[in-house]
C-alpha cells in the first residue's frame, strides 16, 4: 500500500512539473545556443547540462570562460551561485532527511530551484504525508524536468544561431524565479525577507564573484526569522 | 572556445558536477538522520524568499550586465509577474502574466 501511494505521489510530481517545462524548455534551449556559440562541442554542452543541472551557474561559467577569466574564478563563481542549494538541502532535511541513502543521493542530484520550489510548496501544504510519498513527489518532478532539460539543451545546440537575440528568451529566467517567490509572500516575515534580499542585491553589486547572492540571501533569512520570532512572541 | 582546450572544458564541467553535487548533498547527507532545532527551521523557512530575489534583482534591473541601462519593459513585466503571483497564489499565472506582458510591451514599444 505505501508503494501505491508513493507511485501516485510520483505521478503527481510529474504532473505538477509539466507547466514548468514551458519556462525551463526555452531556458535550456538558450543554454544550448549560448554554449555552442561560445565554442563548446555538442557533447560538452549536453554533458554540462546533465551533470550540473543548474541554469544560472551554467550561464555564469560560460560567460566567465568567454571573458577569459582564470579557471579558479570560473569554478568559484559558478559554484558560489550554486551554494544556495546547500540551504535547499537543509530545508528538505526535516521532510526527507530520514529517507534511504539511495533516495537522498537521487534527490540531491535533482535538487535545483524548480524542483526545490515545487517540493517545498507541496511539503508545506501537506506536512504530514509519509516520507515515501514526499520522496516520490520530488523524484516525479525531476523525472520530467531532467530529460526535458537535456533535450532542450540538445535542440538549442542544434538551433544555434537560428534564434535571434531580440527574442528575449533570457527574460524567462527572472520571470521563473519571480513566479516562485511571489506566491510565497504570505506573511510579513516573508515580505521582509524578500525586500531585504532585493535591497542588499542592489547595494552589494560590487562584491565580487557573485558572493552578494549569498550575503543577501543569508541576511534576508535572518531578517525573515527575526520578524517571525517577534510576530509570534506571546 | 578560444583560450580553452577540450581537456580544460571537461575539467570545468567535472569539477562543477562534483562540487554542485556535494553542495546539494551537504545537509541531506550529513544531518539526514537528525532533526534540526527550531531556530534553524525558522531561518530555513526563508531560504527561497531570501535567495531568489537577490538572484533575480540584477537580471531585471540590468539585463545587459551590472551597470547597463535599465529596460522599463522588463521592470514593468517583472512587477506584473509579482502582482499576479501575489494575487492568485499560483506560479503558473505569474509566469503567464509576466511573459505575456513582456511580449506585448515589446511588440508595442520595442
Amino acid at each position: 500500500m505505501p508503494s501505491t501511494n508513493s507511485k501516485s505521489a510520483f505521478y503527481a510530481g510529474c504532473r505538477t512539473a509539466l507547466p514548468f517545462l514551458l519556462i525551463l524548455g526555452p531556458f535550456g534551449l538558450l543554454f544550448g545556443v549560448v554554449a555552442t556559440e561560445a565554442g563548446m562541442s555538442l557533447a560538452q554542452t549536453i554533458g554540462f547540462s546533465m551533470a550540473v543541472i543548474a541554469g544560472a551557474a551554467q550561464f555564469t561559467a560560460v560567460q566567465l570562460m568567454q571573458d577569459q577569466a582564470p579557471m579558479i574564478i570560473v569554478l568559484a563563481s559558478a559554484l558560489a551561485v550554486n551554494l544556495r542549494m546547500a540551504m535547499y538541502a537543509a530545508a528538505l532535511a526535516p521532510h526527507i532527511g530520514h529517507a534511504s541513502l539511495i533516495q537522498r543521493l537521487l534527490v540531491s542530484y535533482g535538487n535545483f530551484d524548480a524542483s526545490f520550489a515545487m517540493a517545498m510548496a507541496e511539503y508545506e501544504a501537506n506536512p504530514d504525508r509519509p516520507i515515501g510519498e514526499k520522496v516520490g513527489y520530488f523524484l516525479g518532478s525531476v523525472a520530467v524536468i531532467i530529460p526535458s532539460w537535456a533535450i532542450a539543451t540538445f535542440l538549442g545546440a542544434q538551433l544555434g544561431a537560428l534564434i535571434p537575440e531580440s527574442f528575449g528568451l533570457d527574460f524567462a529566467l527572472p520571470i521563473l524565479f519571480l513566479s516562485f517567490v511571489a506566491p510565497a509572500l504570505r506573511s510579513l516575515a516573508h515580505v521582509a525577507a524578500a525586500f531585504t534580499s532585493v535591497i542588499l542585491a542592489i547595494v552589494l553589486q560590487p562584491v565580487p564573484y557573485n558572493l552578494w547572492i549569498l550575503i543577501a540571501g543569508i541576511a534576508a533569512m535572518i531578517v525573515g526569522a527575526e520578524v517571525e520570532r517577534r510576530m509570534t512572541r506571546p | 572556445m578560444t583560450g580553452w582546450s577540450n581537456a580544460e572544458i571537461w575539467l570545468i564541467i567535472a569539477v562543477m558536477a562534483v562540487g554542485t553535487f556535494l553542495i546539494r548533498f551537504s545537509f541531506l547527507g550529513l544531518f539526514g538522520g537528525r532533526d534540526l532545532p527550531d531556530w534553524a527551521l525558522r531561518h530555513l523557512r526563508y531560504t527561497a524568499v531570501g535567495i531568489l530575489p537577490a538572484l533575480v534583482t540584477p537580471l531585471v534591473l540590468w539585463p545587459e550586465g551590472p551597470g547597463s541601462d535599465p529596460d522599463p519593459i522588463r521592470i514593468i513585466s517583472a512587477g506584473i509577474a509579482i502582482l499576479a503571483g501575489c494575487l492568485t497564489r499560483n506560479a503558473n499565472y505569474s509566469i503567464i502574466a509576466g511573459l505575456a506582458s513582456f511580449g506585448l510591451l515589446q511588440l508595442i514599444f520595442a
